[in-house]
């Protein structure tokens, strides 16, 4: 098996990355401006739910349910789907996934296909396989439409394009599209992609589409969207084919009130989103007469295998931890170097990868509890964060420099005198940096806190000593 | 079965370990105390429904049955439209005899693609979130028809309104859910700065009758 998730293995380490983008201040107007709107969104829409807490809870045990009993779910999804005249194909990692779709289409003849947005088909690099086998792949996504045409990464698992604002998109579809003219009011902007897509939603005969969710007892897949283009990719072509990672399965069909209630609220802070498409196999006279649905595993079997880790796979993708981490919020999304970013792109990337790759992010974490507090699913994901830093400790990740100092330090912290001696020690090198009772400057890795950060100088005489001294005066 | 397959299951099995026997009863006890059913009465119901349906920009109408085709003939002109598709098993006698309409069965994408819009019935509404729920059927039309035109006029009886989602995905699913596409209000998105627009590629206007 070879895991890859999208170019996550080949990308720099966090916070070389991270250093780089957070100088871009268009870029962190962009985050500031799109992030503080949805979140007031979302904000307003969950506080009208009474029963919030109440549907989260379900949709843990939902979930987590699901995920203990995965096997006899896919299964009996493979067996409801089939009766419907749907095909089930099962792929061990992201090559065998994308050879299956390429095949699939290949052996229609299909020289264009136009796409549903998917995430996972970024983590599986499908565009790139379609084009290497000369099928030209259409994003249909207004934000895939944008992160396509401006040959771009995705940076959000709800709106890839977050990163970019109206001014950016607009010098984008002028040039790609081939337009003299364009404003860049988003009506105008979303009425050129309109225009752009219809001639090949009503033309091209393959679609290609993700999925929220997979429905074990009816064999049905769900769809949630907004923009209508996942309807026509779903509908008109006579040949879909649908890709979901194994973790997408539900048990029921009464199991979507839940996620239903919990997704559009989270994700763009709707009430519900406009459109959510369920279908099951093929429907004579309705859609396409030929479906294919392939179930990637791509190592999340390796991510189950850990119990503590393992409510990572319940994510419902709704982008709501990203809006709401203070650390997204400054960076954006490309500085986690995967398709997925932010607080669940931080614990699922390096997992799916087997902790070998992307080992900096479950580090990109002030560890503040706010991606917890939004998950609509509940995943504990602070807690996985010190989990993974944890395994990644045992494993010697950590640079030398920083363990022998965290040995050091247990060493002195351990002892009383241990650490009155390191106080005097420090209280006599401390001088070359400290200036207005600040410490300045200081080297090597502990320059990374006061390049950045104000850290008091030690006073002159420390608790302990002043403590002793009293009592001494007095006796 | 596939090589694929084999692996992919032995894997999770191997992944979660050993399991105590009764996987339906551990279903069933998963915990729902979130709202099952609303408690608004009828008229608040129903006004529920129409101030959801008008926050995403949705055109609503009220009517009582005998007056269901004037209503139709007015929300149409509103909107300028002369001749609208229509499902076979949309009732005749809702269609006012001042428009002109035109069967959806034969109508192929380029037609509803030139047409003006599409009339039909639905299969169920969400007040709280303001969705109308199609099935599908012989008056709502084949998905295409009401995603095609650039123009969706659809008529909800009161009793299909329930307020919660709980409620209406029972409604739908006991009868035939297993093609449900689900509509709250007209196509939009949010992508350029997550400030939502109104009209991408589904209809761009969507009005709705409630007959009383």
């Amino acid at each position: 098996m070879s895991v890859r998730v999208g170019k996550a293995a080949g990308a720099p380490a966090f916070p070389s990355a991270a250093r780089k983008l957070v100088q871009n201040s268009q870029l962190r107007q962009n985050l500031r401006r799109a992030t503080d709107t949805i979140r007031g969104k979302r904000n307003k829409v969950v506080q009208e739910m009474p029963d919030w807490q109440e549907l989260r809870d379900a949709a843990h045990a939902i979930k987590e349910h699901t995920v203990r009993h995965l096997d006899f779910y896919l299964e009996r999804f493979e067996a409801n789907c089939a009766r419907a005249g749907g095909h089930v194909h099962w792929a061990r990692d992201a090559d065998e996934a994308n050879a299956i779709i390429v095949g699939i289409f290949k052996d229609h003849g299909y020289s264009e296909v136009i796409k549903v947005k998917t995430m996972t088909s970024d983590e599986t690099q499908l565009n790139a396989a379609l084009l290497a086998a000369g099928i030209r792949p259409h994003e249909t996504d207004l934000a895939e439409v944008i992160v396509q045409l401006g040959d771009d990464e995705p940076s959000h698992v709800v709106c890839p394009s977050l990163h970019r604002n109206r001014s950016e998109v607009r010098q984008i579809f002028l040039e790609k599209m081939n337009l003299s003219e364009l404003s860049e009011a988003p009506e105008d902007l979303a009425a050129a992609s309109r225009s752009y897509l219809r001639e090949k939603f009503l033309r091209i005969g393959a679609g290609f589409s993700g999925a929220n969710f997979a429905i074990a007892d009816t064999g049905s897949v769900c769809v949630v969207e907004s923009e209508g283009n996942g309807r026509m990719c779903l509908t008109l072509p006579n040949l879909l084919v649908t890709m979901l990672g194994v973790e997408k399965l539900i048990p029921s069909f009464d199991d979507l009130e839940v996620f239903l209630q919990l997704l559009p609220r989270s994700a763009t802070g709707e009430r519900m989103n406009p459109y959510n498409s369920i279908w099951t196999g093929v429907a004579p006279g309705d859609g396409p007469q030929e479906f294919h649905v392939v179930l990637l595993d791509n190592n999340r079997t390796g991510v189950m295998a850990d119990a503590e880790a393992r409510q990572t796979l319940d994510c419902i993708r709704c982008g709501a931890c990203l809006n709401s981490c203070p650390v997204f919020r400054q960076t954006g999304g490309h500085a986690y170097g995967s398709s997925y970013s932010g607080p669940i792109g931080a614990i699922l990337t390096p997992q799916l990868q087997s902790l070998e790759h992307s080992r900096s992010l479950p580090y990109a974490s002030s560890l503040c509890g706010a991606c917890y507090e939004v998950c609509p699913v509940k995943i504990n994901i602070p807690e996985i964060l010190i989990h993974l830093r944890a395994k990644l400790v045992e494993d010697g990740y950590p640079p030398l420099a920083e363990r022998a100092g965290m040995k050091a330090a247990a060493v002195a912290f351990a002892d009383g005198e241990r650490l009155a001696a390191a106080h005097k020690l420090a209280r006599l090198c401390q001088w070359p940096f400290e200036h207005d009772g600040q410490l300045e400057n200081l080297p090597g890795m502990l320059g990374g806190w006061t390049a950045f950060r104000d850290l008091p100088a030690l006073p002159r005489q420390s608790f302990r000593e002043w403590w002793a001294e009293r009592q001494g005066g007095r006796a | 079965m596939s090589a694929a397959k084999d692996e992919i299951l032995a894997r999770i099995r191997r992944a979660v370990g050993s399991r105590p026997p009764g996987r339906a009863a551990e279903y069933q006890a998963i915990p729902r105390r979130y709202r099952q059913a609303g408690s608004l009465d009828r008229a608040a119901l129903l006004d529920l429904f129409e101030e959801r349906l008008r926050a995403y920009g949705a055109g609503v109408y009220r009517a009582l049955p005998a007056d269901l085709p004037a209503t139709i003939a007015s929300a149409a002109g509103a909107r300028g439209k002369s001749r609208l598709l229509v499902p076979a098993g949309v009732p005749a006698e809702w269609l006012p005899e001042t428009l002109e309409f035109a069967p959806v069965e034969s109508a192929d994408y380029a037609a509803l693609d030139a047409s003006q819009g599409a009339l039909t019935a639905c299969s169920g509404a969400i007040a709280a979130t303001g969705s109308i729920l199609l099935t599908h059927g012989a008056a709502e039309g084949r998905r295409a028809v009401t995603l095609v035109p650039d123009y969706h006029l659809c008529v909800v009886r009161a009793e299909q309104i329930v307020e919660t989602v709980p409620e209406a995905f029972r409604r739908v699913h006991a009868v035939d859910a297993s093609l449900l596409t689900t509509i709250a209000g007209p196509s939009a998105t949010a992508d350029i700065e997550l400030t939502r627009v109104q009209g991408v590629h589904g209809p761009r206007t969507l009005d709705v009758v409630i007959v009383e």
